[in-house]
């Protein structure tokens, strides 16, 4: 388990954004009547979106909003550690998979790195402009090293690729997503060995089929 | 030829987003085609097709998802039924279900049409990962599509009425449990509710609930529109089938690619994989899928085939086949101590056996790792560590068990020696720290 806690430092109040407040409804109405607490979780992600964390006013919102507990909301906001408790970095938030198949191809160096050149980890950086984790496995394995920032999936990375990647972000230019060293998503290194047959893409595929096999005998025609 | 399977064989045609993941695109592969007579048949005839053709859960578990599916009331009573589909993919190493709903998502969608229809659920949930913004956003714009192009919703053209949501999680690994995963939809935290209740009998909002993984879902589609017996022709009896396989670690390409069930490991690894980094000859140990699964040193490697009964013979287990492969440098020791860390983080905090056990496990891995624990702490490690597994309500307490198991069946010797050498040269032992331990 991990401990974590609010933040000392609360802001006086909290205010949905008019998007935000409208993509609050879309999420409440996904769920059957009298479910909305189904919601929480998105919605807390909402607010983090739109402040950078979650602060206790926050909470107390979101409490008000689904007719919860207040309580049940704070369990939620600090038991799920994708809710940070605290602001991060006004241009990065990096987080580093430092779990095993990670760890076997360099995250270790990246997170040396990131000490660095920001500072301890769940800290902000001096200038205030990033701040880094070290977090537990995102499931992009075959694309290890990996980081997060900012919610997208930066991979197969190198302590220099990582290194230009937070320049960019500090130069306030953040750079696409993806594989680094150009692979396909997750395909070999090299370009794909398989799926190479051009049958599968020419629409043969699509072509009607007269009757499933094993079809029962008197299937109602569509 | 690479591999066994052939391309016109697999069913995750777009498995590296070359092609268009859009409807357009997923309809010239082949999805959606014949839908509509596939929920003319009864759904009773699905499911019997798909317990035909072999196909056992995806996500680790590996029970037969026809089966499963039996289980949901035959009849529709007041409270209504819900398909939830499980794309928290948490497991370190597993990184395959991603591919699947960023790249290929109405094979999934269209999965979710035919399992709710086959399980007589109107309404589905997809509770994907927080972590995966990216492919939420891609799998919400797919559902989108389908909505518009009234594939499902209410009124569509197939005759079910069909909605299906995603929702998302917060980054717990625990919520990859069915379970835990139930307490999360509802807007509460991820901690396992115990069994029985079973999900067909009371799951989501206290309805009858079945909860499958991305993969199972996603192939039920092919499986229909081919055949059983085509899917049932791979693979060996009672392991049939085709499944997305990965790998990450030592290994000189990893990726993520579609296999026939029971392909020896080796040839896997060496022809889809570039070959363990330094050589064959250079393996040291394989984790054969997701990290919970005890390891199995190089000779074993050379012979296990990659279904779940050859790799539960070898007191390991197939998980969600996504491996993690570790060369003679690999610090072995070091890396079970990141799992168990990794446990330690993860665990919820509901049970004492697992809430106390995984960070006292970690403690001890960790000056295992350094060498300066104590020779007799092996064995009360085991022993805590047998005490742990299976005496939680979830399966993490087992899941945080293993690895170490893993480690001490096959590698004993190696820690024996850490410990050795770190005395060497030091005149006394560290009692302090033991007695903290204990």
């Amino acid at each position: 388990m991990s401990v974590r806690r609010l933040s000392p430092n609360q802001p006086a109040s909290f205010e949905f954004s008019k998007e935000s407040a409208k993509q609050t409804q879309w999420w409440i109405s996904k769920y059957p009547q009298g479910r909305q607490q189904s919601a929480v979780i998105p919605i807390l992600w909402l607010v983090q979106k739109q402040e950078g964390w979650v602060s206790e006013p926050a909470i107390r919102a979101v409490a008000a909003l689904l007719a919860m507990p207040q309580i049940r909301v704070l369990e939620v906001a600090t038991f799920y550690t994708m809710f940070m408790l605290e602001p991060v970095g006004t241009h990065a938030l990096v987080q580093v998979c430092g779990t095993t198949p990670c760890a076997l191809r360099g995250a270790n160096d990246l997170m040396a790195h990131c000490k660095k050149r920001i500072g301890p980890k769940d800290h902000r950086s001096a200038d205030g402009k990033f701040y880094w984790q070290e977090v537990e496995c995102l499931g992009a394995c075959s694309n290890a090293p990996m980081a997060a920032i900012n919610d997208y999936y930066y991979e197969d990375l190198t302590v220099e690729i990582l290194d230009k990647l937070l320049d960019d972000f500090a130069a306030g230019k953040p750079p696409a997503p993806g594989s680094m060293i150009g692979r396909q998503g997750a395909s070999p290194e090299g370009g794909p060995l398989v799926l190479t047959d051009p049958k599968l893409y020419d629409g043969s595929a699509a072509k009607p089929i007269k009757s499933l096999p094993n079809a029962a005998p008197k299937a109602p025609a569509a | 030829m690479v591999g066994i399977l052939e391309d016109k064989d697999r069913i995750f045609t777009n498995l590296y987003g070359v092609h268009d993941w859009g409807l357009e695109g997923a309809k010239t592969r082949g999805c959606w085609n014949a839908t509509r007579e596939m929920l003319a048949q009864t759904p009773e005839w699905i499911c019997e097709q798909i317990k035909e053709s072999g196909l056992r859960g995806r996500g680790g578990g590996g029970f037969p998802t026809g089966l499963k599916w039996t289980f949901m009331p035959k009849a529709q009573s007041e409270r209504p039924h819900f398909l939830v589909v499980n794309a928290d993919e948490s497991e370190p190493g597993a990184c395959k279900d991603r591919e699947i709903i960023r790249n290929d998502p109405h094979l999934l969608i269209e999965g979710c049409l035919v399992a709710s229809y086959a399980i007589r659920a109107h309404t589905a949930y997809i509770y994907i990962r927080g972590e995966y913004v990216h492919e939420r956003e891609r799998l919400e714009a797919a559902i989108r599509q389908a909505y518009d192009a009234k594939l499902i919703g209410k009124g569509n053209i197939h005759g079910w009425d069909f909605d299906l949501h995603v929702t998302h999680g917060g980054g717990a690994y625990i919520c990859g449990d069915e379970t835990a995963l139930m307490e999360s939809l509802e807007g509460k935290k991820g901690q396992p509710r115990l069994k029985p209740p079973f999900p067909a009998g009371a799951g989501i909002y206290g309805a009858p609930t079945t909860i499958n993984n991305v993969e199972s879902i996603a192939v039920v589609g092919s499986i229909l529109r081919r055949g059983a017996g085509w899917f049932s022709s791979f693979g060996r009896p009672k392991n049939s089938g085709i499944k997305l396989m990965a790998a990450s670690g030592h290994i000189n390409k990893p990726c993520v690619v579609e296999e026939t069930m029971s392909i020896p490991m080796r040839q896997l690894i060496e022809d889809h994989f570039g070959g363990v980094r330094g050589g064959w000859g250079n393996l040291k140990a394989v984790i054969p899928g997701g990290i919970s699964m005890r390891m199995i040193p190089a000779e074993e490697a050379e012979e296990a085939l990659m279904d779940f009964d050859d790799l539960a013979a070898r007191r390991s287990g197939l998980g969600t086949a996504t491996m993690i492969v570790m060369d003679k440098d690999a610090d072995l020791v070091r890396a079970i101590a990141r799992a168990s860390y990794f446990y330690k983080h993860e665990s919820c905090g509901q049970c004492t056996p697992c809430r106390e056990g995984t960070g006292w496990m970690w403690r001890v891995m960790e000056r295992m790792a350094t060498g300066e624990a104590e020779m007799r702490e092996i064995d009360m490690l085991l022993d805590v560590a047998s005490q742990v597994e299976g005496h939680t309500i979830c399966g993490l307490g087992d899941a945080a068990a293993w690895p170490i198991q893993g480690l001490f069946r096959h590698f004993r010797h190696e820690v024996e020696e850490r410990i050795t050498n770190y005395r060497i040269g030091k005149p006394h032992v560290q009692g302090a720290s033991l007695e903290a331990a204990e």
